[in-house]
């Protein structure tokens, strides 16, 4: 590719930053060139975001209906899923599942609680709640 | 407290960017292209039954610290790689190197990092990153992937480089302990070329080098049958390990080109390799096309018009083409 060529589309999902692409200027000698992005990048993460935004509204409406504890909700917002959680808490999948019943989440032990509110960035307190605001 | 002189370098891809970065600042220049290259890390690898947020796993490059460690072995240098049990020690052990005045290498979660934007904290946990002072509760941090140098909060790194799950960090810290005053590079990249167009010809699983793309493209063509909002993810999820996670374009193949340019005037009888340079190019112009029209397939709004076939049988015609740029090395070795 030629440095010309390069992609300037100021894409949304680099957020202003610039990122380095290996191009060729008019010699045909390779350097890095920083690209604002390219649509074609853009589109595919921001379906990756949306899929993301889609599954967190999703658990928070389950979540707000009493069909589903705030845990559910909170493993998306953060942008995990069952494995990654189950990964991340060190905790079997079948585990977590029973967590995600709200009568039982509502009695879990102090130290699991505490286990997941680690591995999801909150306090104890703020993953036994839902947001206020659903545009959280 | 002492601070080095550290110069920050904008670079394509975390690791051989770290790994660039690391050798300069001990006196031995090295693009990241050459890194890249001399370390034998271009591959490409697809594992459906591995699963990363729901997708497989689509890789252009070889396993994470593949790049630090292929390249140590290949030029000789001495790399002090430590792991730690629990975030406390990881912390302090940073805090003593950086005392000591070393600028050190760090593997992390990129979700954690505070200083990424909301639109690219994904949980992805082998990205690398140099740490190269402190000042109170806060990490300099060199992230080639940035054009400048960023600050991050003590906690929040330590956060980053301790969680869990594939490919954990485990708060891994490196440094270089030995770095060759020269290079052998006839040597060295005869080695590297071998290995890496042997790895993408010969290799004995049909996952992995030329048979995986083609295995790949193969299950493009049977997205077909498949729930389309799951084939239009997965196509996109292609395009993102191709292009959005620092590959420096067309997924590592314009580094390579890159590696394979400075290379030519370093071999004896290199010629060749200028020749194999441009080919490369085309290569990555091609995967360029490819990623153009799964990009048009994802936007299209009605799944039934998207042709798999057409999209599954160029990255076939890419397979060909590239194979023929390793088999024109193995041949002129």
């Amino acid at each position: 590719m030629k440095s010309q060529d390069v992609p300037q589309d100021n894409i949304s999902t680099y957020a202003s930053h610039k990122k380095a692409i290996y191009a060729t200027d008019d010699d045909g000698r390779y350097d890095i060139v920083a690209s604002t992005g390219w649509s074609v990048e853009e589109e595919a993460t921001k379906q990756a975001l949306l899929e993301l935004e889609r599954q967190t509204q999703d658990a928070l409406l389950r979540a707000i209906d009493g069909e589903v504890s705030a845990l559910y909700y909170h493993m998306y917002s953060k942008r995990m899923d069952l494995q990654v959680l189950a990964e991340s808490t060190g905790f079997f999948k079948w585990t977590i599942r029973r967590d995600f019943e709200p009568k039982r989440f509502q009695n879990i032990k102090k130290s699991r609680l505490a286990q997941y509110a680690d591995a999801l960035g909150l306090s104890s307190s703020e993953l036994m709640k839902l947001p206020k605001d659903r545009s959280e | 407290m002492s601070r080095v002189e550290f110069i920050h370098n904008h670079h394509a891809h975390c690791e051989s960017g770290v790994v660039s970065s690391m050798m300069r600042h001990s006196g031995l220049e090295l693009s990241e292209a050459m890194v890249f290259g001399l370390s034998g890390a271009m591959s490409f690898a697809y594992l459906p039954f591995l699963k990363l947020g729901g997708m497989p796993l689509v890789a252009y490059r070889s396993m994470p610290k593949s790049i630090i460690k292929g390249l140590s072995k290949n030029i000789g240098i001495k790399m002090s790689m430590q792991t730690f049990k629990d975030p406390a020690s990881g912390e302090q052990m940073l805090d003593k190197l950086l005392d000591e005045g070393r600028v050190v290498g760090a593997q992390s979660s990129v979700f954690w990092l505070p200083y990424f934007p909301e639109q690219m904290r994904f949980h992805f946990n082998a990205h690398n990153l140099i740490i190269y002072a402190q000042e109170r509760d806060e990490y300099l941090i060199s992230d080639p992937v940035f054009e400048h140098s960023v600050r991050c909060e003590k906690s929040a790194l330590t956060k980053a480089r301790f969680v869990k799950g594939v490919m954990a960090p485990k708060g891994l810290l490196y440094y270089p302990l030995i770095v060759p005053t020269e290079i052998d590079y006839d040597k060295s990249l005869r080695k590297a070329l071998k290995k890496t167009a042997k790895m993408m010809l010969k290799t004995p699983v049909p996952i992995a080098g030329i048979r995986g793309i083609r295995y790949l493209a193969k299950h493009i063509k049977k997205l077909q049958k498949k729930d389309k909002r799951y084939a239009k993810l997965f196509l996109g999820h292609i395009v993102r390990m191709q292009e959005e996670i620092g590959t420096g374009g067309a997924g590592f193949r314009y580094i390579y080109a890159s590696f394979l340019q400075e290379s030519s005037a370093l071999m004896d009888g290199g010629d060749f390799l200028a020749d194999a340079s441009k080919q490369m190019s085309s290569v990555g112009d091609e995967y360029r096309q490819f990623a153009l029209l799964i990009a048009k397939a994802i936007r299209s709004k009605k799944s039934e018009n998207i042709d798999f076939d057409v999209i599954g049988d160029k990255l076939l015609e890419i397979a060909d083409q590239e194979s023929l740029v390793y088999k024109m090395i193995l041949d002129n070795l």
